[in-house]
Parts: structure tokens; C-alpha cells; sequence
């Protein structure tokens, strides 16, 4: 076994390796950049060497580097984690000729399925369904009809350059075919300059399926059942879970066998993901394809790992070692379902801004890495695992990849993990950034994602016009309104036990008038109950001015047992409370009962449309634009930087718009609240 | 014995209704409450006690005598927020526009001699069409009462103003002369002439709303500290404030209990300063987590962004807060940001209350229009108020601490009592670069030396340490401590007597 293990890579996946490599008694080298130096993997692994700038191309991808770190740690193996430089054959080959091993799959086996075209010849070889389409450009209509009617309909002719929607068109029958053929051809030259075109098998109500795979070195090859990730936004994973609920045991086989044999094919050992692409249409579960097979460990592999018990990272750094693996295909198991849900430092209340920054606050609802020794520990603590590679104080930088965290949950069942999720999402707090935990726990209730009626396009139908939190149903906002009133009771408590009162202290407030939305409610805290419109809500929680975060049960038994918990995160505000719980938060405006009648004499207002200017917030130096007139905007998109003191503002847009004018040019001195462009 | 009731019931009654329910529809109507509906939301529920419910004016003049109104077109008395006493005066805008007449201003005057005899707050709502022109000399005095008493009172007991409807001409400079003024945005404004006055003059045309609106106040001109949405807002927020102040300069800082242990460590800020000493972060999060439950209430949040000031509490006891702010020009002090701390130090040391300084300033903003507006006056306005201030004072330099804003934001050297520094803080008379362009101008176009002297001037001076050899820093503390060490402070301080030499008072720099 090694001595000492090289993790070249950062973030959670560093933290990952280090927690394996530790429990197996071997020593752990990080490798960090400038960016990283205060990271926790830093800490975790027993040494670290500082590799360069916090670009990667100058730092986690140079080869060089991490093999001079292994020289100089005198580490014995490396692990790449994903990413980086996991899957570059060139790396393994300079690995075995320093004599370091490397904790993958062969270069051979890289190389083979890095390639879009080779690795799907290799596959169809290895009798690996692909999806079923003409091999070469096809030149007229009548020889596309043949093809069409050899595939099946329906069929997506694509130009050869196309993508996006461009050059691209589904016919279902041979009309669509008749009357879009030459279109088609005629968009990709004029489009691409390129008029080669290709009929495929469209794949209806896709879904992204993949099949975990582990092999050693002696030619022993199992599969580790499915994971599915169809939720995806732009082709990046949302969601990930094991095993699919689409999948049946027959199914399960059929797609195992033919990745194990696909695997055996190019000899692979280690861990790898075969990616196929599912039709969900076809419920007989047999219209499954080959897309690629990822030579590493999946960012997604702890939803195996929760449902079979198996350490991947373990098993890599075995099988790497020489080991025979000593599971076979029938010791393979499911046990209950587990959800992964990747929090992205991105928000999705605009547009999914990527939102790098400091965490000012970062507390997952139960620290990274602990767990309870369920499943070979790789359940975390009561079903909730969570990898991180974050602190609290620390940054997520514009560098690196935007994930703060891999919320990981298991249950006996699909709902039971899926609940789970739904709670501890609700504790995740997360400050600082703009983040998508609000995202997450809306599809986690979305009655389409409990259905398991999912397809890849699942956040583009049920999102259309973007994300506005999860709906909330009246129970709710009454529960809401009712831990409201008890936390206002409390504080206004707190405030009447000052000193230096003239009678002693009087009591203090416990009826409210709590507004959420349009809709105001009567709320009274009494010794024995909380009364919510003139009904009983039967609540138990504790609740200390300044708490961020307050837990409550429901209509728990006398005991305290069994009812529903909700967990709510609170931020004060100058009207009353803010909220914020199964995906959304909820503005409470909060008034003592005898004020609340006078509140209908105030007047609504709009709030004034600034977003529309963009004004300069102090003075100083207009250092660049980076819009022109005419350009469209993204929210968040940076539209100019101000020189101020010597520090280098970034202005943003605020919302979508169109640049219509710009008042001022790069070099200019600017005053304060000078307008620096207009956007319509 | 029961008919005497009812008339002092029909005549509460009539007093209640002010100028009438078609008045009072209109002021509704407006977005705006009551006088007396203002202070229901004020004041403890049922703790209004009323006082000259039947006063009348005593004009005579153009029919006046034949139209009186009890109360006289101004509410006053005295009530508790949260158990705690404060005196009130609150004017009617349904009684003849809540003009001041000479009996209105001596309504105001009695609340106010009576709030500095006992030592409690005045807290005064303002909704006044202006002086009762009918009384003409008679309510001019009226007002110059009140300005007395403001200026008498200044420093004694705490004075609110909220502004919540018109207040302009010599109106105005009562609430100016107030501590704190908080104002309802869209409907209320103060100025000394108005828009129609301006035109006549100037001809500048301006709204009432541009010309003295809330947003104008509190933003440009910073005669007002806080705007609201609206008149309830508006009153909640002053509940919440006065929670914060002493009743009076006799009285001590009031204290409430508290969960939020003094232990709290913040691991998190010892890694607040970014490596780029240019790049900015946010001195919010350092207050916010040193004080109890996060909780600051900022004064002037709008105006003079590079520098904080504000109200929190530690152990319960409040504090004041003042702290550069590196997000908004590099938290540099200029005219604006000196005045508004200059003035917040003051009120702390007149009030008795700790001041807590948070440093990270570059240094003084250069430029034509600083030096020819009187940056040196105004700068010293802030130096004069630090340096004349005996309360307890802790100073916590977490980055830069450059030149002459070093020395005025609370050094040692003008009697502050724990002065501690992060280790990433810098105290110097600038920075290195800014100092080798002097020390080494003969080198200046050999960019190499220049690059080679930054760095020994770093070395040498951007760090506490040299500071710190010299007493001029008491600890350099790890900033996750910070709670702790003010806290401790805190309590180690509340014995501390100090007093400046005799005088009349002094003259700082106006």
C-alpha cells in the first residue's frame, strides 16, 4: 500500500481524498495556489506545497509541478480528483515514468474515451447501444428519407456545425423530412458555412443516466448501479441521485453488462462513469445510449457510494495499489435512495448570476465530513452528508469551479431522501453571496421532481421565466406566521426587561397583525398557545433574541414526538421579519395589534426604477467601460470600473436591460452620483 | 358631581377630534396619522398622559376669537417606550395646519422644562404649516422659546425630532437644533424657503421634494439622519432608538439582558482583510459581529458612506460606533464623512456612552474642492470632538492608519483608553509607495530601486508592530478576539473618571 498520497486538485474533492487516505493510515501531500492558501484542504492533508499563481493554467494544470511536489514530498501516488487534470492521458504516462502511480484508470483507457468519435466506435465494437444515425453527410432528400424510415422517426437532422438550436430540425414523419431537408443544409452553410448534415435518432423526454464502473488490474470489472442527473441547467448537473427511478432491475442489468464490457474493452481498472442518454418515452427502458465514459471519479459519487456502502475513493486507491478488488457483481447492492444537491455560488433570483465573494457567513446544517459510521460512513450523520471544501470567512473565488458544497441525503426511500433535503436545506446558511439552497429545496417539493417524471430539460420547462422562490401553500405562511409572533413576543420581552423604567416592566406585546404579501393575519401569543386567526396552530419552539436560525415542531404528540419540523432562518428588517425556508423568503411586516388599524391610511409606493441609470456612487476615475451602446445586459454584468482612492470599483447592472446611452468615456473624472449610461 | 364629568368628557371629547373628522380624512388621505394616533404607536400601549388637553390660543386678530380649537393645534404630555420615560409633544396638521402660536409654543415649552428638570427625553413630531400668522410677533417669540429650551437642553437630555409633514421657515431650526432628526419620505420636508420663494429669487424651479424631501436630507445636505416609508416606520424605528439612549446626561446607559455571550469568537474575521491592501471589504461585518446579536443602528446610513456611525450594545449597554469604511472610497475622511462623526462622537461623550472606533483610513481625500470647502476647519471638527471626549474609548485598527487620519481617528494620543490593532494593520504616515516617491525622489525614474525601497518601507512600517513598540498600540490582538477584548475593556473602563479643565465650554472649530 502507499505511503504517502499527492491530491492534485482543490475544493471538496481535495477534502474528499484526504478523509479516505487518512482512515486507510496513509500520510496526504495538498498542492494549493496563491488563491487557496487559507483553503481547508491546505489544513486537512498532512503537508502542502505551494504550486503557483491562482490561475490554474499556471498552477493546478501543470504537470510539472505536481510531479516535482510528489518528488519533493516523496509521495508515492497521486490522486487528480475530477477536473484538472483527471482525465489527461499525457499525465498518468509522465506519472509512470517518475515511477509515482497514479490513482486512475490506465492512459491507454484515457486516451480511448477522450476521443468523441473513437470512443463511441469502440463503443458500438463492444455491442454498447448508440444512438442510431447515418455515419456520414448526407446529400439528398430522397437518401435522407431512406435513413429516416432505417432509424425510425422521429429524427433530428443536424448540420455538422450546428448546435444551440441552429441548424437543427426534428422531423417526425417523411413531410417534415421532405420540406426541412435542403432548410437544413441551406442554415448550415449560411450559419456555419458548412452544409454537411446528419440524420440522427431524436431522443424523446431524455434523461441522463449513468452507470458507475470499478475495475482492478486483474481484469475484474463490476458496475455500481445507476446514478441519474437529468436535472441540469446549461448541460452543468443540479441534482444527482441513486438509484434512478426510472430504472428497473432488468434495465439496470442490461445497461451494467454492456459498460462492463465496454470498460473491459479498453482494460480499465479504477472507477468510471459510463454517461448514457435515456429515452424516457420508451417505457419498456431499452432505448438507451452511449454518450461518454468519464475516466475518474464522478463529482456525483457519494449517491453511490450512500446506496452500496463502497468507498470509491477506497477502492481507487486499492485497486492502484495492486489490490484485487474483493466485492463481486452479486456482493452489489441497493440500499434505500440517496439525492445529492450541488449548492452553486450562483443565484438564481437573476439569472443564475454567478456570484463569487466572501462568505461572511457559512454554516451547513452539519459540519463538512462527519458522519455516523452508517454505511461504511458514507451516510454522514442521520442520512445528511455534506462535502465541502469552504469555511466560513472564506472566499469562493472567480478561479475555480463555483460549487460551495455537496448536500448529500439518504432515506429508505426516493421521499424520505428527498424530505431530508428539504430540511436540511432549510438549516444550510450560506451569507455573503448570492447562492441557489432556495433553488434546490423548490425542486425538491416540485411535484414533477417527486413524480420522477424527469427529463433534461426539467428546469428549462418548469423555470421558463427564471426562478422566483418556491411557492408557499397557506399552511405555511400561517405556521410562518405564528413562529413570527412567538420570535416578535419574545424580542419585544427582551425590550421591556431594560432598566430604568418608571413602573417596572410592563408586559410585554403579544398580539400582532402579520402581513405576508397582501394577506394580513391575527396572531396572539397566550401562556398556553399560539392563536393564528382565531385558530389553534400547535407549535414548540425555543427562540433567543438575535438567533439566525430558530427550529419548530407542529402538531408534535404530547411527548414531543413525531409532527412537523420546519426550520426557518431569520434576518431582522426595518418593518419586521424576513424568513426564509423551503425555498423562498418571506417578508413579515410585523405591528403590535393596536397599531395595525392604522396602518391602512399608509400609501403603497413603488420603489423608484434606479436600475434604469447607472450612477456613479463616488467620485473618481472612470477607468474602463465594458459596454457599448446597444449592447444587451445581464444582470450582474460588470458595466464600468470607477477608480476611487486608488481601488478599483466594479459597477453592475442590476437587471436585463439595453444599453441606450452612454454619458461618459473611459479617462473622465466623474462626481459622485454622475450618470454614467442609461439603459432602457 | 356626574354633570361635571360629562362636561370634562365632552370637552376630552372635543379635544380628541382636533380639527374635525373631514380634517382628519384628509390627512389620511395623505398617507399621514394623527397627532394623537402618532403617539399611540410611539408610546407604550395606554401610556400617554396628556397634558393642556384644553388650551386655547389667545389671539384675537382677524376672527381669530371666534375660532378655537382645545389643545391649540399641538399634543403634549409624556408616556413610556418600553417602560422608560419620555416627554412628548406632537403637532396637529387638523388644527389650523398645526401653526405655531404663542400658547402652542408654550405648550412644547412646559414638556420640554419639565423633561430637563426630571432628565428624560423630548421627543418632538413635527407636522406644521409654520408660524400662526394671525398672531404675528406674538408666535415669532413662540418659536424663539422653543429654540432656547432646544439649546438648554442640548447635551442634558436626548432630543428626537421626526419630521413628518411640512416644516419650514423658522421652524426648522428648532428640530435642527435636536439631536437626532428622523424624517417620512414623500411627506414631509423642511427647508427655509420654499420652492415658490426660491423661483421668485433665483429663479431656480424645485419641488418641495428635491428642494428639502427626505431623501434630499438625508442623503446631500445630512441635516436629517434617517428617512422612512412611511409615518409608522417612522415611529417604530424611534421606539427602537430610544432603547439605545441615557434619559438624561445624569443617567446611565440603559441595559437590557442579553444571550450573546461575551466569548464570541469570530474565527472568521482573521481572514476580513484581503491580501490587496487596495482591495475593499466591508467594515459592516466587523461591527456587526462584535456587537451584541449583530444588532447596529446606523445614523446617517445614506450620507457620508466612508465613514459608519451608529448605535449597538455590548453586554447589553449601549455604545456608540464609529468606523471607516473601506467599500466607499476607501474609507477616506473628508468633509462630509468628519462632520458626521464629529457630531456622533459628540453626542456619545455628552450622553455618556462608550465609544467604540473601528480604524481602516488611507488618509485625508485630496482635491480643489476639499481644501477650498474647508477640509481643515471640518477635519478638526472631528479631531476636536475625539480628543475632548472623557468617555470610555476603544480603538481597534484593523488595516490602514495613514498621516494625520491616523492621529485624529481616536489615537492614543488623544486619550484613548485601549488602543489595539489588528496584525494586518498598518500605522504610517502613508503608504509605502506614496513614501518612497518622497524619501527616494532623486531615484525616481529607476523603477527597480523604487520597487526595492516599497518593500523595505513595507517591511519596516506596514505592520503594528513599530507602532506598538512605542505604547501608541496597548495590544495587537487576533481579530477573532475582538468581541472579547472590547467587552472586557468595556467593563474594565466603567470606573473611568476623567475631566476636562474648567471652562465655559469650549470652542471648537464650527
Amino acid at each position: 500500500m502507499f505511503k504517502k498520497i499527492l491530491i492534485a486538485n482543490r475544493g471538496e474533492i481535495a477534502c474528499r481524498v484526504i478523509q479516505t487516505a487518512k482512515r486507510m493510515g496513509i500520510a496526504t501531500v495538498a498542492v494549493y495556489s496563491d488563491a487557496d492558501t487559507r483553503a481547508p484542504f491546505v489544513k486537512m492533508a498532512d503537508e502542502a506545497v505551494h504550486i503557483g499563481p491562482a490561475q490554474a493554467a499556471e498552477s493546478y494544470l501543470v504537470a510539472d509541478k505536481i510531479i516535482a511536489a510528489c518528488k519533493q514530498t516523496g509521495a508515492d501516488a497521486v490522486h487528480p480528483g475530477y477536473g484538472f487534470l483527471s482525465e489527461r492521458a499525457s499525465f498518468v504516462e509522465a506519472l509512470d515514468a517518475e515511477g509515482i502511480a497514479f490513482i486512475g484508470p490506465p492512459a491507454s483507457a484515457i486516451a480511448a474515451m477522450g476521443d468523441k468519435i473513437e470512443s463511441k466506435r469502440i463503443a458500438k465494437e463492444a455491442g454498447v447501444n448508440t444512438v442510431p444515425g447515418s455515419p456520414d453527410a448526407i446529400d439528398t432528400t430522397e437518401e435522407a428519407l431512406k435513413w429516416a424510415n432505417d432509424i425510425g422517426y422521429p429524427v433530428m437532422m443536424k448540420a455538422s456545425a450546428g448546435g444551440g438550436g441552429k441548424g437543427m430540425r426534428l422531423a417526425w414523419n417523411d413531410t417534415d423530412v421532405k420540406e426541412g431537408f435542403e432548410a437544413t443544409q441551406r442554415e448550415g452553410k449560411n450559419s456555419f458555412g458548412d452544409d454537411r448534415v446528419f440524420i440522427e435518432k431524436f431522443i424523446e423526454d431524455p434523461r441522463h443516466i449513468e452507470i458507475q464502473i470499478l475495475g482492478d488490474k486483474h481484469g475484474n470489472v463490476i458496475y455500481l448501479n445507476e446514478r441519474e442527473c437529468s436535472i441540469q441547467r446549461r448541460h452543468q448537473k443540479v441534482v444527482e441521485e441513486a438509484p434512478s427511478p426510472f430504472v428497473t432491475e432488468k434495465m439496470r442489468k442490461a445497461m451494467g453488462e454492456q459498460c462492463v464490457a465496454l470498460s473491459k474493452a479498453v482494460d480499465y481498472h479504477s472507477a468510471g462513469t459510463v454517461e448514457l442518454i435515456v429515452s424516457g418515452a420508451d417505457k419498456t427502458g431499452e432505448s438507451f445510449y452511449f454518450l461518454e465514459m468519464n475516466t475518474r471519479l464522478q463529482v456525483e459519487h457519494p449517491v453511490t457510494e450512500a446506496i452500496t456502502g463502497v468507498d470509491l475513493v477506497e477502492q481507487m486507491i486499492r485497486v492502484a495499489a495492486g489490490e484485487k478488488l474483493e466485492m463481486t457483481q452479486d456482493d452489489v447492492t441497493i440500499d434505500g435512495w440517496a439525492i445529492e444537491n450541488r449548492v452553486y455560488a450562483e443565484d438564481p433570483y437573476r439569472g443564475f448570476l454567478p456570484s463569487t465573494g466572501r462568505l461572511v457567513r457559512y454554516d451547513p446544517p452539519l459540519p463538512g465530513w462527519t458522519n455516523d459510521g452508517e454505511a461504511n460512513g458514507r451516510r454522514g450523520v442521520d442520512g445528511v452528508r455534506v462535502d465541502d471544501g469552504v469555511f466560513e470567512g472564506g472566499e469562493v473565488s472567480m478561479f475555480y469551479d463555483p460549487m460551495i458544497a455537496k448536500l448529500v441525503t439518504w432515506g429508505k426511500t426516493r421521499d424520505e431522501a428527498a424530505d431530508l433535503q428539504v430540511l436540511a436545506l432549510d438549516a444550510f446558511e450560506i451569507e455573503g453571496l448570492g447562492h441557489n439552497v432556495d433553488f434546490l429545496s423548490a425542486i425538491m417539493q416540485h411535484e414533477r421532481f417527486r413524480s420522477g417524471e424527469l427529463t433534461t430539460g426539467f428546469i428549462a420547462e418548469e423555470y421558463p421565466e427564471g426562478f422566483e422562490g418556491a411557492p408557499a401553500d397557506e399552511q405555511l405562511l400561517r405556521r410562518l406566521s405564528a413562529m413570527a409572533g412567538f420570535m416578535a413576543t419574545a424580542n419585544s420581552d427582551r425590550a421591556k426587561r431594560v432598566d430604568q423604567q418608571l413602573n417596572g416592566a410592563p408586559d410585554p406585546q403579544y398580539d400582532w397583525a402579520i402581513r405576508i404579501g397582501e394577506t394580513s393575519r391575527d396572531v396572539s401569543i397566550t401562556e398556553n398557545e399560539i392563536v393564528v386567526d382565531g385558530e389553534a396552530i400547535d407549535l414548540s419552539m425555543e427562540y433567543t433574541p438575535g438567533d439566525r436560525i430558530v427550529h419548530a415542531l407542529f402538531d408534535a404528540d404530547e411527548d414531543g414526538e413525531g409532527g412537523d419540523p420546519l426550520t426557518v432562518q431569520v434576518r431582522r428588517t426595518n418593518t419586521g421579519l424576513a424568513l426564509t425556508t423551503r425555498g423562498a423568503t418571506h417578508e413579515l411586516r410585523i405591528l403590535p395589534a393596536h397599531v395595525a388599524p392604522l396602518a391602512q391610511h399608509m400609501i403603497e409606493k413603488e420603489p423608484p426604477d434606479l436600475s434604469k441609470m447607472l450612477i456613479c456612487p463616488m467620485p473618481g476615475l472612470l477607468v474602463s467601460l465594458h459596454v457599448e451602446e446597444g449592447e444587451e445586459v445581464q444582470p450582474g454584468q460588470p458595466l464600468a470600473t470607477v477608480e476611487a482612492m486608488k481601488m478599483e470599483n466594479i459597477l453592475r447592472a442590476e437587471k436585463e436591460g439595453t444599453i441606450a446611452k452612454i454619458n461618459a468615456a473611459e479617462g473622465d473624472s466623474l462626481a459622485v452620483d454622475a450618470v454614467i449610461l442609461e439603459l432602457e | 358631581m356626574s354633570a361635571n364629568i360629562a362636561e370634562m368628557e365632552r370637552r376630552r371629547e372635543a379635544a380628541r377630534m382636533g380639527g374635525g373628522q373631514k380634517r382628519i380624512d384628509a390627512q389620511h388621505a395623505k398617507g399621514k396619522l394623527t397627532a394623537r394616533e402618532r403617539l399611540d404607536v410611539l408610546l407604550d400601549e395606554g401610556s400617554f398622559e396628556e397634558l393642556d388637553t384644553y388650551d386655547e390660543h389667545d389671539c384675537v386678530d382677524f376672527g381669530m376669537q371666534d375660532s378655537k380649537i382645545p389643545g391649540d393645534a399641538v399634543v403634549t404630555g409624556s408616556g413610556t417606550i418600553n417602560g422608560r420615560l419620555v416627554f412628548v409633544y406632537s403637532q396637529d396638521f387638523t388644527v389650523f395646519g398645526g401653526s405655531l402660536s404663542k400658547r402652542h409654543a408654550e405648550k412644547i415649552c412646559k414638556v420640554m422644562d419639565m423633561a430637563m428638570k426630571v432628565g428624560a427625553p423630548v421627543i418632538g413630531l413635527n407636522d406644521s404649516g409654520g408660524a400662526r400668522i394671525q398672531e404675528g410677533v406674538a408666535s415669532l417669540g413662540g418659536y424663539a422659546e422653543v429654540f432656547q429650551r432646544n439649546v438648554l437642553a442640548s447635551g442634558v437630555v436626548p432630543q428626537l425630532s421626526l419630521i413628518m409633514g411640512p416644516c419650514a421657515g423658522g421652524a426648522v431650526y428648532s428640530p435642527a437644533m435636536t439631536d437626532f432628526i428622523f424624517m417620512v419620505k414623500d411627506s414631509s420636508y423642511m427647508f427655509v424657503t420654499g420652492p415658490e420663494v426660491v423661483k421668485t429669487v433665483t429663479n431656480e424651479e424645485v419641488t418641495q421634494e428635491e428642494l428639502g424631501g427626505a431623501v434630499t436630507h438625508t442623503t446631500k445636505t445630512s441635516v436629517a439622519d434617517i428617512a422612512y416609508e412611511n409615518d409608522i416606520e417612522a415611529l417604530l424605528a424611534a421606539r427602537d432608538f430610544i432603547d439605545y439612549l441615557p434619559l438624561s446626561n445624569r443617567q446611565e446607559v440603559p441595559e437590557r439582558p442579553t444571550a450573546d455571550p461575551i466569548e464570541r469568537e469570530e474565527p472568521s474575521l482573521d481572514t476580513l482583510i484581503p491580501d490587496n491592501a487596495n482591495q475593499p471589504y466591508d467594515m459592516h461585518e466587523v461591527i456587526r459581529k462584535v456587537l451584541d446579536e449583530g444588532d447596529f443602528f446606523e445614523i446617517q446610513p445614506a450620507h457620508a458612506a466612508n465613514i459608519l456611525c451608529g448605535f449597538g450594545r455590548m453586554e447589553g449597554r449601549t455604545v456608540g460606533v464609529v468606523a471607516n469604511q473601506p467599500m466607499v472610497l476607501a474609507g477616506v475622511l473628508d468633509i462630509n464623512s468628519s462632520k458626521k462623526a464629529a457630531r456622533f462622537v459628540r453626542f456619545c461623550d455628552a450622553f455618556d456612552i462608550p465609544i467604540l472606533t473601528f480604524v481602516d483610513v488611507p488618509g485625508f481625500l485630496p482635491g480643489t474642492s476639499q481644501e477650498h470647502n474647508g477640509i481643515i476647519k471640518h477635519g478638526a471638527k472631528l479631531l476636536f470632538a475625539y480628543a475632548e471626549a472623557t468617555v470610555p474609548k476603544i480603538t481597534v485598527i484593523t488595516r490602514k492608519a495613514y498621516g494625520g487620519a491616523y492621529d485624529v481617528m481616536a489615537s492614543k494620543h488623544l486619550r484613548g483608553d485601549l488602543n489595539y490593532a489588528w496584525p494586518t494593520a498598518e500605522i504610517a504616515v502613508m503608504g509605502a509607495k506614496g513614501a518612497v516617491e518622497i524619501i527616494f525622489r532623486q531615484d525616481r525614474d529607476d523603477p527597480e530601486k523604487i520597487a526595492e525601497k516599497t518593500k523595505e518601507y513595507e517591511d519596516r512600517f506596514a505592520n503594528p508592530f513599530v507602532a506598538a513598540s512605542r505604547g501608541y498600540i496597548d495590544e495587537v490582538i487576533y481579530p477573532h478576539s475582538t468581541r472579547k477584548r472590547i467587552a472586557l475593556g468595556l467593563r474594565k473602563l466603567r470606573g473611568k473618571q476623567l475631566e476636562n479643565p474648567w471652562k465655559k465650554h469650549d470652542n471648537i472649530p464650527l
